[in-house]
């Protein structure tokens, strides 16, 4: 491993690859933070540029820059405008923006920052200690354990959902698993619920629904409530100061990001989970073993509650790179780009991929630590001026907002029909808004519906029956778990109502 | 100053007149067509749009063609493009889309009206074969193993693929258990959302042999992950010709997925007469098969005529088929 890594400084080194990792982050950075352009659709922009380049290395040094670049650029539109462009970031909105809407956009986005680099450096550590042992870890999992780890991430809403809304929350999840059966299935021949109509034959994208979900509604909202709007603008307006946290805060940070990159970059390392669901239950765990005070303050500008989804989307980022370095096996849309690239380049990842061209493997490595303080030192002194998005006034951010909301739905498509279908999504949850009706866990049920509905399918088929909740203990395992993940809330509401209720008596 | 810019002027005489001379003779500025755009009916980064980029710059590069143009047109599994090129048919004129054995399977199953006899064929271009693997720890060894487990073990011998049940994948391997007289509905098929994830499904053990495209199972044979037990391909294929053929094994099968391009209908005959030169011509220079190299592409050249003798062909073989598994 030494002389591996002797090989990856050498080849990371080279002015060639630093100017990659730097031109990466960058470029993700900026593309990211604007709604819409996910990670997906960046690095398929970049792809021609780094096939031209020749060199497997510096290609997958600039694609990789782009990922991360990408997924920190997309937590600061989340904490700003409360429109995440990349479906890992939906959780960094939840505590992140009611922050930046008390004034302290500064410290959240230092916080996200912070976080961001401590997951990805710790998720880098743990891809160079495991990569060669946990090629072996992500076979174990079958159909039916992926079933259950989706059932886990759902049940995980029961976590999010404030007092009071625990079953709006869960009508906006079936609203969602609902959602995810337009289209033709993967798993069926007939295309359902499409009304006839050939633009919804492969279902609702992702991107468009992520945009009406959360950057039209918040746009309309800002219109049609000015008030609210004004107010929002005096919290962000002025200066960004206070960009440092105070020590107890990193006290408290502290542990959350230890768990969370540990976590995160286990969950990456599944194919199909990713960064999403990662962050999803990193904000769960942490929410759950977060006590009284600090419980009730996750979804209003929690420290830990930004911290969490953030370390652990950075984590399971890397983590993603596991399956595919060592499997060659893409364990997401986005390192399924990376290994076309990587193929086209005439290297195939896999098990020998280390043996082959180590050169490849550890300098990808070592130009993640690389890229990780790159983007550190990009992003806390420029934060103030990042921050300055939010003291633009309304009535421009609110058309800039609309403007690539609408491009982001169209460009990729090159459908017009995709704007008609984000309006009228982005008009239905501009309602749920109004009635305050939580929109996360729509998107949560339509991301996890469709692999919810195959892997449980495929087990079906392989098992002609349910057989396969006994058969494969694992499954057992994780269902159990998504169980108490639901139960374990309404325990708790129900002890402390209790509780309140016997001090009541005693007075 | 002077002295340097004659001594420069020189070697870059010298150089034009070295690349002229070695490069390939069709690629000399022989220029067929002034600009091709092309329609891609999905979106950036699939097999479509390699294919269409891949061609355009093969074209440009060797000089057949002075510039191209691409556009992403994404939606009902391609039938969105297919309208595109048959209502917009008069202002189409330098537009080709490109297409592949999906286009004769949807129109089949009806996911959209049209099918490739609405547009004009302009020819086939590049193909892959397909294939059935095992895990290289498994104990099958060959075809006849394959079929003596599958009759040991009925249904509980899965076949997985990365389509959907009535996609290429699951046709490919019923076709071969037809013809190894076995019946094809009863084949347990277990369909993934991707070959990478049916792939996942194989080395994990939750599937006994996947049906995949050939230059996928070559990738991973080459690791030493999978076992190639047959290619539909009509004898051994030169880029791994370990991997015996159905054919020689007794099942008289073969298949393969081709990608092409189409026109508008009703393109005048001279302009369909310069893209098929163009393409024609394209199988001979460098630059074509550098991307083709790149890809692990297998030229299939079917232009005009002979691509239509063979999509009516395929279309008989799987619409048959089809009716066969009940999906039509």
């Amino acid at each position: 491993m030494l002389e591996g890594i002797m090989i990856g400084l050498t080849a990371a080194f080279s002015i060639q690859n630093l100017l990659m990792v730097i031109a990466g982050c960058l470029i993700g950075t900026f593309i990211g933070m604007l709604p819409g352009l996910g990670p997906m659709s960046i690095i398929a922009i970049m792809i021609p540029v780094a096939i031209t380049l020749g060199d497997p290395t510096a290609a997958l040094i600039l694609l990789a820059g782009v990922y991360y670049g990408a997924i920190f650029g997309g937590s600061t539109s989340s904490i700003l405008l409360n429109a995440p462009g990349v479906a890992g970031t939906v959780a960094t909105s939840f505590d992140g923006y009611p922050m930046a809407r008390k004034g302290q956009a500064g410290k959240a986005l230092t916080i996200a920052a912070v976080a961001s680099f401590a997951g990805g450096t710790i998720g880098a550590i743990l891809l160079m200690i495991f990569a060669p042992a946990l090629s072996s870890v992500a076979l174990l999992f079958h159909s039916a354990e992926y079933f259950a780890l989706m059932v886990v991430g759902l049940s995980a809403i029961a976590a999010f959902a404030g007092t009071g809304q625990v079953a709006k929350a869960l009508m906006m999840t079936i609203l969602g698993l609902i959602l995810a059966t337009v289209g033709e299935g993967a798993l069926f021949n007939m295309p359902r619920f499409t009304m006839g109509l050939m633009d919804l034959q492969s279902g609702i994208s992702f991107i468009t629904l992520a945009m009406a979900m959360f950057a039209l509604p918040e746009a309309m909202f800002l219109v049609l409530n000015p008030a609210r709007g004004s107010n929002g603008q005096e919290g962000g307006s002025g200066k960004i100061t206070g960009l440092r946290f105070s020590r107890q805060e990193a006290k408290a940070m502290a542990p959350v990001i230890g768990r969370q990159s540990v976590q995160g970059f286990f969950i990456g390392v599944l194919p199909g989970a990713g960064a999403t669901i990662a962050s999803f239950l990193g904000y769960a765990v942490e929410r759950n073993i977060a006590k009284g005070e600090e419980q009730a303050e996750f979804g209003k500008g929690s420290v830990k509650g930004l911290a969490a989804p953030e370390t652990a989307n950075n984590a399971a980022c890397t983590g993603s790179f596991v399956p595919l370095l060592t499997l060659g096996i893409p364990g997401s849309g986005t390192t399924a780009i990376l290994l076309g690239a990587l193929i086209a380049l005439n290297v195939t990842p896999g098990p020998r991929l280390m043996t082959d061209t180590p050169e490849v493997f550890w300098a990808v490595i070592i130009s993640m630590f690389i890229g990780n303080l790159v983007l550190l030192i990009l992003n806390l002194p420029l934060i103030p001026y990042i921050a300055k998005i939010l003291s633009i006034p309304r009535n421009y951010l609110i058309p800039f907002i609309l403007f690539f909301t609408l491009m982001g739905a169209y460009i990729g498509q090159n459908n017009a029909t995709e704007l008609l279908i984000l309006v009228g999504l982005g008009v239905m949850a501009t309602i749920f808004r109004f009635a305050d009706y939580p929109l996360a866990p729509l998107l949560i049920g339509f991301i996890l519906g469709t692999m919810l509905e195959d892997n449980f399918a495929r087990s079906m088929q392989l098992y002609r029956g349910l057989d396969f909740i006994i058969e494969r203990p694992m499954t057992l395992a994780l269902l159990v778990l998504a169980l108490l993940l639901v139960l374990l809330p309404s325990y708790r509401a129900r002890r402390a109502r209790k509780r309140a209720e016997g001090v009541a008596d005693g007075d | 100053m002077n002295t340097l810019g004659w001594t420069r002027r020189a070697l870059i005489a010298a150089a034009t007149a070295t690349m002229s001379f070695g490069g390939p003779a069709l690629a000399d500025g022989h220029q067929v067509l002034d600009s091709i755009h092309f329609v891609i009916p999905g979106g950036a980064g699939g097999g479509w749009d390699g294919t269409a980029r891949g061609t355009g710059e093969a074209l440009t590069e060797s000089g057949l063609v002075g510039s191209a143009s691409y556009e992403n047109m994404s939606g009902g599994g391609g039938g969105v493009a297919i309208a595109y090129m048959i209502e917009n048919a008069e202002s189409l004129d330098d537009t080709i889309m490109v297409n592949s054995t999906p286009i004769v399977i949807r129109s089949l199953t009806g996911v959209f009206p049209q099918s490739f006899r609405d547009l004009t064929l302009v020819a086939g271009t590049i193909g892959d074969y397909a294939a059935i693997v095992v895990p290289t720890s498994s104990e099958v060894g060959s075809m006849e193993d394959l079929l003596a487990a599958y009759q040991e073990q009925g249904a509980d011998f899965a076949i997985g693929g990365g389509s959907v049940p009535g996609g290429m994948d699951h046709l490919v391997a019923a076709m071969v258990m037809q013809a190894a007289g076995e019946d094809p509905t009863a084949v347990n098929y277990i369909p993934y959302d991707a070959g990478g994830e049916a792939m996942a499904g194989l080395l994990s053990g939750e599937i006994d042999a996947l049906s995949t495209g050939f230059s996928e199972a070559i990738a991973l044979a080459d690791q030493g992950e999978v076992r190639i037990l047959g290619v539909s391909a009509p004898e051994r294929v030169a880029a791994f010709d370990e991997a015996p053929t159905f054919m020689e094994q007794g099942i008289d099968t073969t298949f393969v997925n081709w990608r092409g391009f189409f026109a508008a209908p009703g393109l005048p005959e001279e302009r369909l007469k310069q893209f098929q030169d163009a393409i024609a011509a394209m199988y001979d220079t460098e630059a074509w098969e550098t991307v083709r190299a790149r890809n692990g592409w297998v030229n299939i050249h079917n232009p005009g005529d002979d691509f239509r003798a063979f999509l009516e062909a395929q279309e008989q073989e799987i619409g048959d088929l089809m009716r066969t598994l009940g999906f039509l």
